[in-house]
Parts: structure tokens; sequence; C-alpha cells
């Protein structure tokens, strides 16, 4: 066991635990914060992706050691109130199904529109392939992209 | 007929198709929906009348109770929608919650399987919402000492058309409990229809796009331990002995025990559990099974259907009058296992105390859920409590309750809640697959190509178990609605150690493909084109020529394409609905690529056309990954696939652009998630046909097949 301190949406954050365990489940079994999802534990599926000092993150196969000090925000920081452009076109797009997988797809496309403010199909392939959708929801998944884009750019007004 | 009966009072039962539909419930069921808050609402209304269906709160509020599992097909908003339009109450103001177990209340079963929600509840739903409207026209009339014909109602209040005056159904919900339920209220005429058939937005996803929505794997109770269990890898292995002491050695880890299913590690939390599996040192039994592998099964499966069968159907002279045609046809067809690979992993969370057990869990099955912890524990079925969760990916899976009895086991075991996680690795190795099937087809054809005779041998594992013909073998087959005067569907049942059960679409996900490819190979065999061909089989099928119709017109069929594409076509009846989808391919370098699929689908009256969307597109996607991908082998009688590297699924950059076309049709409704399931491999399939010649007889298509 070891003390790991790191930013965590915000806000100074000290976890005592086994400096190997993957961030995910210190998010999930230790800090009780579910919104960051298990689904493949091999980085595979995206599920679980975080932004660690703004970069999108598979927190399955981060050791919490690797986050000392450093900025991490999850689904549950992203936004104040469910107002981060890529969660108003989530949500005027109705982009979910089962949802599962939709905390690391918003996470992943919030990364991808910070560093690409305004990306085609392509480019939301190549960065999106990684985060995996069972229910089939890809096809809205890059209008709402598209969209968020577009509401970012009117300074994150719909 | 179902009659709506007033359950406070047990005079407002009836017992026809398994539905007690309830206005109002008693106090006692008050409290019990307060405790079953199952997910949407952090607690009931404060000021509630509780009802099967209908909560309508003095300060307005209207609650729903839905009683299907939300797995992404939407019930928890289409259901709302079939009850707020007859109610006629303000959609704004509607919330949900999950019902609870009651088999009085809700009929024998409780489930989600067969794409049913919309199919089985549409009418009493209906005259739900309307007897609970005419119950509040009672009231206000009643209130004003009216006639209830000088009462109309809109968007919650109801309106005293003399005076103008109104009231709102929160102000009349007390009154209305304790009226008299009036018989034989009618619904609306569909003319009439506000809500239903309007593409409403989803109730669940402002939750899911802020992550706070609770799958059954985010549940978290006070003093709660976590496990993970290590399974025999063959199916049907046994435990023959363990060594914990490396184990029980790793931080965090609190215990190590034998379940039915296997041993379990119980820890601090899920890391240090499956840390401390890991150490686990397990000597299995490995049964008779450690040396069947999928070269034998497939073996196996081909000899079947070369054997003599089950007859599920004959028309005319069956496979006599093959002999007879001008032309006769013969292919092998198969498809392998298939994994489900819901991105929700299988969990579940139990307590077990002496006199009550609670269950926490995203499945698909609430009453096997609780009458498998009532087994397990001993309990009464009324002492266990079965929590549903938010479902992440069901696809037929979570009918099974194996995850439920492992927690129950646990927890039964150690005295306090568990919440059980397994891996992808255990979710995809300890799967209830897909069987894997062959079967053998065979056609005749006279001078002029079109089809005189057909014969199908169908060689599958049977679920559930049966003596001797499988129901959901045959789908597909057995309500083939091409016009041929003379056919035959014979069964040959399979065994396997492998467990299977329902995967998306059942016998329709393997059939067809089987069925739709041969179809276009009979049409190839007569030189017809593959749509006319169809055309003229189901001339007395208008429902599914309209589909056929529908998706040629908008795709375009007969014009032409750019370089290199290609089209294919498929049309499937199954969940009483009627799909066709036409693909566009290219094959570039021994790659594969899906550009377009277009689908037109007739599912009778329709209550989202938004989510009907979703569906039919993720239905399609489903089975496009298992088309290009999917293939669970087994080796020394385990699983080869393991994780999403070894069993991929479709990603992003191969999805196609796809449109959905949806019939108007006042039919009655039919089901929708299941539909687009089957169609996409045969129509994929016969596209790679029109380009390559070749034809797929082999689900997934591989590369060497595109060559």
């Amino acid at each position: 066991m070891a003390a790991v301190k790191f930013t965590l949406n915000g806000k100074s954050q000290t976890v005592d635990v086994s400096p190997e365990m993957p961030l995910l489940w210190v998010l999930r079994d230790v800090l009780g914060m579910t919104g960051t999802k298990f689904g493949c534990g091999m980085a595979l599926c995206g599920a679980c992706t975080v932004h660690i000092n703004g970069a999108a993150t598979r927190s399955c196969v981060t050791q919490v050691k690797s986050v000392a000090g450093k900025s991490v925000t999850t689904i549950e920081g992203l936004s104040a109130d469910v107002t981060h452009p890529v969660q108003q076109a989530w949500i005027e797009q109705d982009v979910p199904q089962c949802g599962y997988c939709q905390s690391g797809q918003i996470m992943n496309a919030a990364s991808l529109l910070a560093k690409n403010p305004n990306p085609t199909d392509a480019d939301i392939d190549e960065v999106m392939r990684g985060n995996i959708c069972r229910c089939g929801t890809y096809q809205t998944i890059r209008s709402a992209i598209h969209r968020a884009a577009e509401i970012k750019a009117r300074g994150g007004k719909a | 007929m179902n009659a709506i009966t007033n359950v406070s009072r047990r005079g407002f039962l009836t017992a026809a198709g398994g539905l007690v539909l309830g206005v109002v419930l008693p106090e006692r069921s008050k409290l019990e929906a307060q405790q079953f808050g199952g997910g949407v609402l952090p607690g009931a209304p404060a000021a509630i009348k509780p009802s099967a269906y209908i909560h309508i709160g003095t300060d307005d509020s209207v609650t729903f109770l839905i009683t299907k599992s939300e797995l992404g097909q939407g019930p928890m908003t289409s259901l709302s929608q079939i009850l707020a339009d007859e109610l006629d109450c303000d959609w704004s103001k509607v919330r949900t919650e999950f019902a609870p177990v009651d088999t009085t209340l809700y009929g024998p079963v409780q489930g989600v399987v067969g794409s049913m929600s919309i199919r089985t509840l549409w009418s009493p739903l209906r005259r739900v919402g309307a007897t609970g409207r005419a119950m509040l026209i009672d009231a206000a009339a009643q209130k004003w000492g009216v006639d209830k014909s000088q009462c109309r109602t809109e968007n919650g209040f109801v309106i005293n058309t003399s005076t103008n005056d109104r009231l709102s159904y929160g102000s009349l919900t007390d009154a209305a409990a304790n009226l008299p339920v009036p018989a034989n209220i009618q619904p609306k005429d569909p003319s009439q229809f506000k809500l239903i058939a309007t593409p409403v937005k989803r109730l669940d996803t402002r939750a899911k796009a802020s992550g706070r929505t609770q799958f059954g794997i985010d549940s978290r109770q006070p003093g709660m331990v976590y496990a993970v269990v290590e399974r025999c890898p063959v199916f049907g292995g046994k435990v023959v002995s363990f060594d914990a002491t490396k184990a029980k050695a790793v931080p965090g880890v609190k215990d190590v025990i034998q379940i039915s299913s296997g041993v379990a590690v119980i820890a601090d939390n899920t890391w240090s559990a499956m840390q401390g599996r890991r150490a686990l040192v397990v000597k299995w039994d490995e049964g008779p099974s450690a040396t069947v592998d999928s070269a034998g099964i497939s073996k196996m499966l081909a000899e079947l259907n070369q054997q003599a069968g089950v007859n599920a159907r004959k028309d005319g002279a069956g496979a006599d009058a093959l002999t007879s045609g001008a032309k006769t046809l013969e292919a092998v067809y198969e498809a392998p296992f298939l994994s489900h690979a819901t991105m929700e992993p299988m969990n579940c969370t139990a307590d077990v105390k002496a006199d009550g057990c609670d269950v926490w869990a995203s499945t698909q099955m609430q009453t096997p859920s609780r009458d498998t912890a009532a087994q397990i524990t001993g309990l009464p079925k009324d002492k266990v409590r079965v929590h549903t969760q938010f479902v992440g990916g069901g696809f037929g899976r979570r009918a099974r309750t194996d995850f439920v009895s492992e927690a129950v086991e646990i927890s039964k075991a150690i005295g306090t809640p568990v919440k059980v996680t397994w891996s992808r690795e255990d979710d995809m190795q300890h799967d209830w697959y897909r069987p894997a099937a062959s079967v053998k087809l065979r056609a005749a054809l006279d001078a002029d190509g079109w089809p005189t005779a057909y014969a199908a041998d169908i060689a599958c594992q049977p679920f559930p178990m049966v003596e001797k013909l499988s129901r959901t073998a045959v789908q597909g087959f057995d309500d083939l609605r091409y016009k041929i005067p003379n056919m035959q569907i014979d069964y040959h049942m399979a065994s396997t150690h492998v467990p299977v059960s329902y995967w998306r679409s059942v016998g329709h996900s393997q059939n067809g493909f089987f069925i739709e490819s041969f179809i276009d190979e009979m049409a190839a065999a007569s030189g017809k084109d593959p749509v006319e061909f169809r055309r003229r089989l189901l001339a007395d099928t208008p429902r599914m020529l309209g589909v056929l119709n529908l998706a040629a017109e908008k795709a375009g069929w007969g014009k032409p394409l750019p370089a290199g594409r290609f089209r294919g076509v498929s049309a499937i009846n199954n969940v009483g609905s009627f799909n066709a989808q036409v693909v566009e391919i290219s094959i570039n370098r021994g790659k594969l690529k899906v550009h377009r699929v277009v689908c037109a689908v007739d599912c009778g009256h329709h209550v989202n056309p938004m989510i009907l969307r979703q569906q039919i597109e993720g239905g399609m996607v489903y089975g496009l990954a298992a088309a290009l991908k999917g293939e669970i082998t087994i080796n020394r009688g385990r699983v080869q696939q393991a994780n999403f590297d070894t069993y991929d699924v479709l990603r992003i950059d191969e999805m196609p652009q796809v449109e959905v076309h949806i019939v108007a049709s006042t039919e009655a409704p039919g089901g929708i998630g299941e539909a687009a399931t089957p169609g996409i491999a045969p129509a994929v399939a016969n596209a790679v046909f029109a380009a390559t010649g070749k034809r797929i007889r082999k689900l997934p298509i591989r590369a060497a097949d595109l060559a």
C-alpha cells in the first residue's frame, strides 16, 4: 500500500492503495466513481477511457502510481451539468442505446475535439475505432461528433 | 381479453394471457415500490398514488412502472409513450421506475426475450392508460357534480367543457384511487395518437451521457466485498482440489471458497480479487469433453444432416419432388458458435440474510433471477427482492441466471453483500453460445427456372432441451414464405458439451443466412435477377413484398453503381416483423468493405420511429460483426477466444452508411430488437457473389473467400 496523490476532476485526491492497482479500479471500487466502465481490462474496447493531463487514456491498463501528480478527468468531471459540447450533442441526437460504452465514447470524443476542432469522418474513425459499441451506435456517434464540433465553435451553446 | 381490475380490492383480475393489470394498488405495494426505486429516480415521489403501472402524485408527477429491463432497446421510453398517450398526461412530468418482480401483478415471468415488449404490452398498456384517464374523469365529474360526458382531458388536466374549469390529475388522484374501476374502457383510435408513432426523445439519454446511469456492475452496497470466480476451462469440468495459500497472501484478499461453478476469490476490491485468482492453484477434473475440438463438431454436424431427421414441415410431396425438376441444386452451409460479447461483462450483487435476499442484477429475466435466488437460499420467493438495474447489453445472454447464482451462493456462504464481476475472458469463455449449425439445402427448378421443390436438413444443437424437434433450430424454415409447392424441412438433433442459448434473433441468426443465400443461389441458377426472383415467390405475402420493393427502390436496385461496387439483397420475416436489406460492398486487395445498407422494415404499428431506427441499425450491426468476424472455436474442450483481440467486433471505421425506411402500417405491432440481425449476413454474402462469382457458404466471411 502506498499513498498516491493526484488531481481528480479538479480536486486534490489521495488514495492509499497498491500502487500497481489500475486507475479504473481505484476510481470504481475505492472512490465509488462508477461512471468509468470496465469492458476488457486490456485497452481493447475503450469503455474505461478517462483524460490524464487532457489526453484520452485507458484507465484499465494505467497503474495508479503513474498518475501521481497528474490531473485525471472522468465522465463525472467532464462538465458540471452535462453541458460539455459532446454531451449536449449526445443528448440532442439520442446517441446511447444501452449506454454502457458511452462514457468512454464521450471522453474519447471530447479529447478528439480538443485536438481537432473540426474532424472529418476519417479523423473520427481513426480516433474512435478503439471504442467498441455493441449496440451499433457508430453512425450516430459520427454525426454527434460533427454536431459537438459546431456547438463548441459557438462557445458551447447549442 | 384482459380486464382491468382494481388490485387493491382483488376485484380487478383476469388470467387471460397471463397478465394481471392494475390501476390501483394497496398501500403495501406502495411501500414495495418505494423500496424498489430501480434506477432512474433516487426515490419515489413523496405523495404517490400507487398502481401496477401508473402512479400519479398529488404534486402532478406521473411515474410509470416499467416491467421490462432496459437493455438499450428502449422500453423505458416506448412503454411510457403508450401509457402517457392513453392517459393523456403531461409528457414532461413523466418519470419511470423499474417494477419489482410481482407475479400477481405482472404475470408469471417478467423478462425480455424475443423482441416481445411492445408486442405483448401494446394492448394491455393502452387499456391501462385509457382506464386511468377514465377514472380521473370520473373523479372530476363527481367533484364538479356534472356528467362525465361533460369532461375531457388535455395534457394532465380534466376540463369541464361547459365552464372551462380545469383540475389537474394530481388534484384528482386521491379521489380517483377510491373509485370503482370502469369496465371495458376502449383505448383511443390510432388517428388520435399524440405520442405514439412520434420520435419522442429517450428518457434515459441524459443520465447515460453523464455517466450516472447505474448498471448492474455499478451496484455498491454497504459492507460489500468483491469476488471473481475461477471456472473450469472445459465446460462440465469439476474442481478436484485447490490450494489458496498464495491467493490468500495477496493483499486485499479476504477468502477463497468453492462454489458450484468453481472457486471464488473474495477481496476488498475487484482488482485484488483478480490478483488473488492469478495466484490460485486449482486442480480440475476436465471430464470427458476435454478432447473435443471444432473440427470434430463440424464433422459431426455435417454427418448428421446426411441422415434421416425429424420432420418439421412438409408441403406437397416434400423432398420426394426434388427429382422432378429440370435442374437441381444442392449446397451445405455452416455457421459457427458465437459469443454475445455484451459491453457490460456478466456480474451480480447479492446480499443474503437469514430473513431475506436482495439481488442487484442487470438481467433480462427478473422472475427467474428471483426464483434462482430463492432456490439457492431456501427462502420463500417473496423474501427475494430483485432490483433491476440498467443493462449494458443483453442480446440473449442475460436470459440466463448463472451469474445470479454465483453471487447468491457466495453471499450466502460469507454472510455479507458481494459483487461478483466476470472478466472479459470469463464472459467470452463461459458464455451460453449461439449454437453452431450445418444445413444441407436442396432445390429443384423447372424449365423456366422457377422452384418446384425445396428441402432443408438442419443439424443444430437444441435449446431449450427438447426430445425431438427444436423449434429454435428450425426458425425461419418453418414459416418460410417463398411460394414453392413442395417443401420439406427436417431437423437433426446435435449434441455437444458447449452450452447454447438465445443470441439476438435466435435460430434466424444462422437460418436467415442459409435461407437467403440459397435463394440467391436458386436465382442465379435460373438466370434471374435476385430481387425479381424473390418478388415472384413472395407474390402472396404482401408485407414481405412491400419491404422488398421499398428497399430495392430506395437502394436504386438495378441502377448502375460506381466501378467496383456490388449489391446484395435479403428479405426476412421474424419476430412478427418483415424487413429487407440491400447492401453495397467493394472488395479491394482482399478486403471487404460494406459501404451502404438500405433497410426497409414493416413492424406494424410502431411506437417510436427514432428508437425503431436505432434498433434496426443496431440489430444489423450486431449481425454484420458476426458475418465479418464472429467465430468461437473449441480446442481441447475449451473456448479459444478470450477477449476483443481474438474475438473482434465491428468498429466505427467499418460502419456502413445505414438508411432505415419504415413502412406505414396499422397491423399489430411486431418486434424490432432482433428484426434486422439475420438479414445482413446473406445480403453481404450475396453481394460478394455478385462481385466474385463465389458463393459464401460458411461464416464468418474470410479474406480467402474473396479472392
